[in-house]
């Protein structure tokens, strides 16, 4: 651990494992969440208690304030717009109006003094629905016959891409041999500590709303609100305060956060909502569910030459805004390839409407999915060639950059291969092997299992646009200011919240222009005080975020030294900018940053009109995107008594280019792995067939304790990016992409002797007993 | 909705009179009552401990107990482990070891650790992470949780 403020000649702060400019407030309980605000006002959403249906009527208690769709009439609905893959827009009413589409959803609202007055008119108003045959797996909303969900989208495919390489048939026709991979991902809810939460409030000398919530994304719910209430966005301020994880739940825009809005206005006064954690699992978004079936062709050698897939997506009752549907679908499609060299590639990817809630992304967006569908689909090509996993993976990798997948993205240099390498030396695959042999004889059953994937991140606007995006995020702007007295702010469009970006970002300020992270704020979540800018999602925050911040450092830095050469009359060359100082190289001459700072703004008459008044610059970057990599290794015991599954040990070989924070890179791995490991054992949003869910708590609903999760782990290369300006790589969503497949691939490993394979996550103890059962009586 | 009772919650040596519903519990209580919002809450079910807070000594969830039911007992809170600027052990040591990422459990780790700890200075690690599995964290996977409580704990036994 290296301490703050240590810094001498020649040191930088890019590299090193800083403590958290985050943490004081944290740990003393000082932190300022979205639920910590008192209110006039408390709400409570009445929910259908039904998939799907026609509302017949509201009933209200007394003189009961409870707002109802009918109150809504002049408010848009949420209709986010993909130009693209036959994508059929539809709307989602912000409360229910007329029909219901899943359970969970807003019908109503009630309006009271306390949350608990409100919670009880809540359960004394009576929705009369009358119940319409739901559909809750998407395969069902396919067939012929199902109900409709939107009568915009008949079919209920919402969105599909297709793509199908030149000759793709002649090559599939020459392959060797074929694999099949027909897996499953149950659904999913991304479960961030801190549930949903907003609150609204009007300020009478301006007539203005604050809004304050939980979001990843405060400009864009700005805009997004204004544009469906039909108000200026100059009347409304968002602030994202502090938000205790968000995972990916909280950057579509929640109905809810439009009816704070709208009440504050209404009332002219304050409003808060907080979800409980109830409704955060029915209809605080879901994620993942997704079928697919992959084909994978081989040559002889035993080289991948062409992968034929479908996917198929539950998207559940709305399009979420702003990625709209496509997210997971379109993703599945463009990174189906993975790091494989070969280049004939089919895919259809539908996004299919069912009456469930409404999905939204999650850390990975579908590349659990297909890193665990293409892994599990490389692990049986191994065993039909009758290779070892790992040597499969070395004669496919790609090697060579920038490289084109066979479904277009280009690949930045990378190490693929060598991390596979240094992962396989760290784990002594050969030394496991032995041990499985030896205890597969005393009846226990270990099993190793093997991920090689890439991570896209930092991509920017080019990259959202290639989807067909209306809304089409990806730059960000930095705005930095070296105040009067010396003290530097740096305002940020992104949101972070818990990345330690503040943190990271002041560490690449330091090192340009020369002071350290304790003299830098970095200001972000409020729309009133920081750049327009999207948000943090899609591990994109420290590529571009950062590469802003650079390009915000060196005009700075630029403008010190033109400040420094008028007032030591030194050339700007000799002028070295360190340790809060500027000097001139080889003399006993310099000036603080302080002193600089001051006369920028009192003393602009000295600079003869060669240096503009102030100390403010803006960096705005908006770059192609740049791939991580990594290898990850699951070893693991499974107990084929009862179908639980311990891991033994994890590792990862990981590669996310220049690191600036060790520590903090680290930790956003370990959340990742953990995140996986939930995905591929434990989590799972279950719906009966009437579309009711029966996973409504955390003891349910399963994410992974400090049990569940073995000690990770992690073994690093620098591979320093050449299409990001810091050199560094995002790498927020690795752990989790990696984790699923090489749980699963373990899992299947250990399962071998019994001629059983599993395909589906999360593999439950009951779903590994079911496939052994299966075996055990076909026998 | 019922009768308001009045009760005294000592937190953190302050007392703090207030009148509350029977059905009130306490982490509504610590936050809205009294103020002290450094305690979260993440489930209202007893599954996930960010609400934890110590009650005469002993880690307990505050979603699941009711205000009335702490009367007159000593609560601590987040709020109230340091000494002025000086950060109790626990504290410091998931700064150190990167401990937290959103913030939003660490009240809860913190207080489950520092109340356990108290207890049983001399906890086994294996012990220890059956405590820790008793909460949840969405963020870091646990892995420097683990590591700043074992240091936290060293910390507290040198003290």
């Amino acid at each position: 651990m290296s301490e703050p403020g240590t810094r001498g000649a020649g040191l930088k702060w890019v590299g090193r494992s800083i403590r958290r400019l985050e943490d004081p407030a944290l740990v003393t309980g000082r932190g300022r969440f979205t639920a910590d605000l008192p209110a006039a006002h408390w709400l409570r959403f009445v929910r259908s208690q039904v998939a799907a249906g026609k509302i017949v009527k509201v009933e209200v208690p007394g003189s009961a304030a409870v707002i109802t769709a009918v109150d809504l009439s002049g408010v848009k609905p949420i209709k986010p717009m993909l130009h693209k893959f036959n994508y059929k827009p539809v709307s989602q009413s912000i409360l229910a109006d007329g029909v219901v589409r899943f359970t969970g959803e807003p019908v109503a609202v009630v309006v009271a003094r306390s949350e608990e007055e409100a919670e009880d008119i809540a359960d004394q108003v009576e929705v009369t629905i009358e119940e319409t045959e739901p559909v809750i797996d998407a395969r069902d909303a396919l067939h012929a016959g199902a109900p409709q969900i939107h009568v915009e989208a008949p079919g209920n495919v919402i969105v599909e891409g297709v793509m199908t390489t030149p000759d793709f048939d002649k090559v599939w026709a020459s392959a060797a041999k074929t694999v099949t991979v027909n897996a499953r991902s149950r659904r999913q809810n991304a479960t961030p500590m801190e549930a949903r939460a907003g609150h609204a409030a009007y300020d009478p000398s301006t007539g203005r709303v604050t809004l304050t919530c939980t979001t990843q994304m405060p400009h864009l719910t700005r805009t997004a609100i204004a544009d469906v209430l039909g108000m200026p966005e100059a009347d409304l301020r968002v602030i994202a305060p502090d938000v205790g994880g968000g995972f990916g739940q909280k950057m579509s825009l929640a109905a809810e956060y439009v009816v704070l809005v709208w009440l504050a206005r209404k009332l002219k006064s304050s409003v808060a909502w907080t979800e409980d954690r109830r409704e955060n699992l029915i209809a605080g978004f879901h994620a993942r569910d997704q079928s697919i079936m992959l084909e994978a062709a081989f040559d002889e050698g035993a080289r991948l030459i062409a992968l034929k897939s479908d996917v198929i997506s539950n998207i559940g009752a709305y399009s979420c805004f702003p990625t709209t549907c496509g997210v997971e679908p379109l993703m599945a499609m463009a990174e189906m390839p993975g790091p494989y060299d070969f280049r004939a590639y089919s895919c259809r990817a539908r996004g299919v409407a069912t009456n469930t809630c409404t999905m939204a992304p999650y850390r990975g967006v579908s590349r659990p999915v297909i890193t665990f569908v293409l892994e599990r689909a490389m692990d049986k090509a191994a065993a039909a060639f009758g290779l070892d996993p790992v040597d499969i993976r070395r004669r496919n990798l790609i090697d060579t950059f920038p490289y084109t997948s066979a479904s277009g993205l280009v690949f930045d240099e990378a190490s693929y291969k060598q991390t596979l390498e240094m992962a396989v030396n760290a784990v002594d695959v050969p030394a496991f092997r032995k041990r499985q042999q030896d205890q597969r004889a005393k009846g226990r059953h270990l099993g190793i299992g093997f991920a090689t994937f890439s991570e896209r991140t930092g991509y920017g606007s080019p990259a959202f646009a290639a989807r067909g995006m209306e809304i089409t995020p990806g730059w960000e702007n930095v705005v930095l200011t070296v105040d009067p007295s010396g003290f530097v702010e740096a305002r940020i469009g992104s949101s972070p919240h818990g990345q330690g970006l503040s943190t990271s970002l002041a560490q690449i300020i330091a090192d340009e222009i020369g002071i350290a992270p304790q003299h830098i704020r970095v200001v972000h979540g409020d729309t009133d005080n920081t750049p327009y800018g999207w948000g943090t999602f899609a591990s994109r925050s420290l590529v571009i975020s950062g590469g802003a911040t650079l390009i915000a450092a060196r005009k700075v830095r630029a403008k010190l030294i033109r400040i420094a050469s008028h007032l030591l009359e030194a050339a700007p060359h000799d002028i070295v900018l360190e340790d809060g100082e500027a000097k001139v190289a080889g003399t006993d001459r310099s000036v603080t940053i302080m002193d600089m700072a001051r006369q920028a703004y009192t003393q602009t008459h000295r600079f003869k009109g060669e240096v503009e008044p102030g100390l403010t610059e803006t960096g705005s970057y908006d770059p192609a995107g740049t791939f991580s990599n990594a290898c990850h290794v699951a070893v693991v015991e499974v107990d084929t008594e009862t179908g639980r599954v311990h891991i033994e040990k994890y590792l990862v070989a990981e590669d996310a280019g220049r690191i600036i924070n060790p520590m903090i890179a680290d930790g956003q791995v370990h959340g990742g792995i953990a995140q996986g490991i939930g995905n591929a054992l434990l989590e799972e949003i279950i719906y009966d067939e009437t579309g009711n869910i029966l996973s409504s708590t955390l003891a349910d609903y399963l994410p992974p304790t400090a049990h569940e999760i073995p000690p990770i782990e992690l073994h690093h290369l620098e591979t320093p990016s050449t299409t990001s300006i810091t050199k560094a790589k995002g790498l927020g969503e690795g752990g989790g992409i990696g984790a699923p497949a090489a749980v699963i691939n373990a899992v299947n490993d250990a399962l071998a002797p019994f001629g059983v394979e599993i395909d589906e996550m999360p593999a439950t103890p009951q779903r590994i007993r079911a496939v052994l059962r299966a075996k055990e009586q076909a026998a | 909705m019922s009768e308001k009772t009045a009760i005294t919650l000592s937190i953190n040596g302050h007392d703090h009179a207030i009148r509350v519903e029977p059905r009130r519990t306490l982490a509504d209580a610590i936050r809205e009552d009294c103020g002290q919002t450094g305690t979260h809450i993440g489930c209202e079910h007893g599954v996930c401990g960010a609400c934890t807070v110590i009650v005469d000594g002993e880690p307990v969830r505050s979603c699941l107990m009711f205000a009335v039911q702490a009367a007159d007992k000593e609560i601590r809170t987040v709020e109230g482990l340091a000494k002025g600027d000086e950060l109790h052990p626990m504290q410091q040591a998931f700064m150190n070891h990167h401990g937290l990422q959103c913030g939003f459990c660490t009240p809860g780790f913190l207080m489950l650790a520092v109340g356990v700890l108290e207890r049983a200075p001399n906890i086994s690690d294996e012990d220890l992470l059956d405590v820790l599995s008793s909460n949840l964290c969405r963020c870091t996977g646990y892995q420097n949780i683990i590591k700043a409580v074992r240091a936290g704990a060293k910390e507290m036994r040198s003290k």
